[in-house]
């Protein structure tokens, strides 16, 4: 079983890793431009999207804390990545390592504030958070800074990243930062102390009542959560050459509430797989119905809640329980 | 010299082998006093059961004692220290182990998990390795298995905990505390929903976990067959304050304690 797992997962890295060969010797079209080109763009977005996504499991379907104010962190990521390469003219492995010390100093003042709290009163706490940076970040006051509403244009990407001259090392870099975010996140998440998260979602009272300081843990899931997610908006910012106030929106959380719940909570792989869902059926609804696409899939995403409350990894494995039971 | 100075030597000769105990312990919900001044000694190797009508305040003098909730006033001394309002995940650490009226467990993941996050819990350093993979430290896994075996649910550690019947349930609680080693056990109605003849059964469990590792229980229970046939000592709570306290024979032919609680039946 385990083992299986492992074969599915190199099996897909390679197989994501040989797409764009692939798709340029399908096509004919040279591997840098047309169809081979837009593809790269699509699932490089897709890798982005589901770290943000893996990063909100692990704080919401692992340690069981629906945090409302996730987009913070994404945010976050884009807007110091943005001002740093644009006004300060950092080096690139600078300006990640500042994304990382900004989102674990945000991660840990939000979460000693919100953690006080549980429940819908941490939900409201950490959206109250949200909303006052993406206030911020309309702020006229720091248009030099931050654009306001226009939010920050032309980030300039070190060329040899640039995701429009050199999308196919752009593709591969955010393959990379996906798969390695992936095993992190499954390190911790199978670790003594990924148990003892698990232990706070299930039954937070007796988790504490066997001897864990369950401030701490959440404090910990919190700030690394917020770390990945961060890391998540400096690449999205350096796919879009700006960073925007809608990256900081009420509605860029619910995308990650969207995504872990569509491909199944607590997963892992589900978010991710959710994430991809999310991104690529909105995209073929968009260019088959118009702008109107979020009707449909408001109604898609009713359905799957209906029909697949666990999520497509959650079917999947029931579906799997429920076959063997049968075998045996 | 009076009465009640022998009573002052005798509470001082005794003072030594008190594993727990509270000093005019009281709680107040507004202007409710649950929990009125209690005085509770609980020997070193006892088995103390708890007595009381319904709202008594025995659960509330059990949040108390165990941190789950912060006394109004008074103090709980524990093994010749001070604990009142200690943090609630210190308490595995200094060795008392609590569980609850309501079955309350970590519900959707094996029973095995369940008891070995409990053995984790001893070792509060090792619980922050996010590296190491959990599986790795299979000396917890190991204890985890030993408790289960103890309070009778080995071959049931692949389960989870969630489908289990309620009187599993109720032992998957011991086998918890048990991994956690404590020298006090506090058991708030271990044999509440249980089935009649299961009882007999669980409470032969709870005599093997006290003899097995020297500890001391005090315990909540309404069975009152229960309570005269396992208790060395008796503590009767009324209306938030102890009301008689001495051996089981002593409190059934205890009038007051006739009159207010046991209703003439013992």
């Amino acid at each position: 079983m385990k083992l299986q797992n492992h074969r599915l997962t190199f099996g897909l890295i390679i197989a994501l890793a040989l797409f764009p060969f692939a798709l340029s010797w399908l096509t004919g079209e040279p591997i840098d431009s047309g169809t081979p080109k837009f593809w790269q763009g699509m699932l490089a977005q897709v890798f982005i999207l589901a770290v943000y996504a893996v990063s909100y499991d692990l704080l919401m379907g692992y340690t069981g804390i629906l945090s409302f104010g996730h987009a913070l962190f994404f945010g976050a990521g884009g807007y110091t990545a943005g001002i740093l390469l644009k006004h300060a003219a950092w080096p690139l492995w600078a300006v990640v390592l500042a994304v990382i010390v900004v989102a674990v100093i945000l991660g840990l003042f939000i979460g000693a504030t919100s953690l006080r709290v549980q429940g819908v009163y941490l939900t409201m706490v950490t959206l109250a958070f949200a909303q006052m940076m993406f206030v911020l970040s309309e702020a006229t006051d720091f248009r030099e800074w931050t654009g306001a509403e226009d939010g920050l244009q032309g980030i300039p990407v070190p060329a040899w990243l640039s995701p429009t001259q050199q999308r196919l090392m752009f593709y591969f870099v955010s393959l990379a930062f996906c798969v390695f975010s992936y095993y992190l996140v499954r390190r911790v998440t199978q670790s003594p102390t990924g148990r003892v998260f698990i232990a706070i979602r299930e039954n937070e009272l007796r988790a504490r009542a066997i001897g864990y300081n369950t401030f701490l843990y959440k404090l910990l899931a919190m700030v690394a959560s917020g770390v990945l997610a961060a890391l998540a908006g400096m690449m999205n910012a350096l796919w879009n050459l700006n960073a925007n106030p809608n990256m900081l929106a009420t509605s860029t959380t619910i995308n990650a509430l969207l995504m872990t719940i569509i491909g199944g909570a607590g997963t892992l792989s589900g978010p991710m797989i959710g994430a991809a869902f999310i991104h690529l059926l909105g995209y073929g609804l968009n260019t088959a119905f118009g702008p109107r696409w979020p009707l449909l899939f408001g109604l898609a995403y009713v359905g799957i809640v209906l029909f697949l409350p666990y999520g497509f990894v959650g079917a999947w494995r029931s579906l799997i329980a429920r076959m063997k039971a049968k075998r045996a | 010299m009076p009465i009640s100075r022998y009573r002052e030597v005798g509470k001082i000769c005794t003072h030594m082998t008190n594993i727990l105990e509270t000093v005019a312990l009281t709680r107040d919900f507004g202007a409710f006093r649950a929990v009125d001044g209690v005085n509770l000694q609980v020997r070193q190797g006892s088995l103390h059961s708890l007595i009381g009508p319904n709202g008594a305040g025995k659960t509330t003098l059990f949040n108390c004692i165990s941190a789950v909730l912060k006394p109004t006033a008074g103090r709980v001394r524990y093994d010749g220290r001070d604990i009142t309002n200690m943090p609630l995940h210190r308490m595995t650490g200094l060795g008392i182990g609590r569980s609850f009226q309501i079955t309350n467990i970590f519900n959707n993941i094996s029973v095995i998990e369940n008891v070995r996050l409990a053995a984790q819990a001893r070792y509060p350093k090792q619980s922050y390795q996010f590296w190491r993979h959990a599986d790795d430290l299979p000396e917890y896994e190991a204890r985890a298995a030993q408790a289960l075996a103890m309070v009778g649910l080995a071959g049931r550690e692949r389960q989870i905990a969630a489908l289990l019947p309620h009187g599993d349930k109720r032992k998957l609680e011991l086998a918890i505390l048990l991994a956690g080693d404590p020298k006090l056990l506090l058991l708030d109605e271990p044999t509440a929903g249980m089935a009649t003849e299961q009882v007999p059964e669980l409470m032969e469990t709870i005599e093997r976990i006290r003899a097995d590792g020297n500890r001391t229980i005090l315990l909540v229970e309404h069975n009152m067959h229960v309570v005269m046939r396992f208790s060395d000592r008796i503590s009767v709570l009324h209306q938030g304050r102890i009301l008689a306290e001495g051996k089981p024979d002593e409190i059934r032919s205890n009038d007051e304690v006739q009159r207010a609680y046991l209703g003439g039946g013992f």
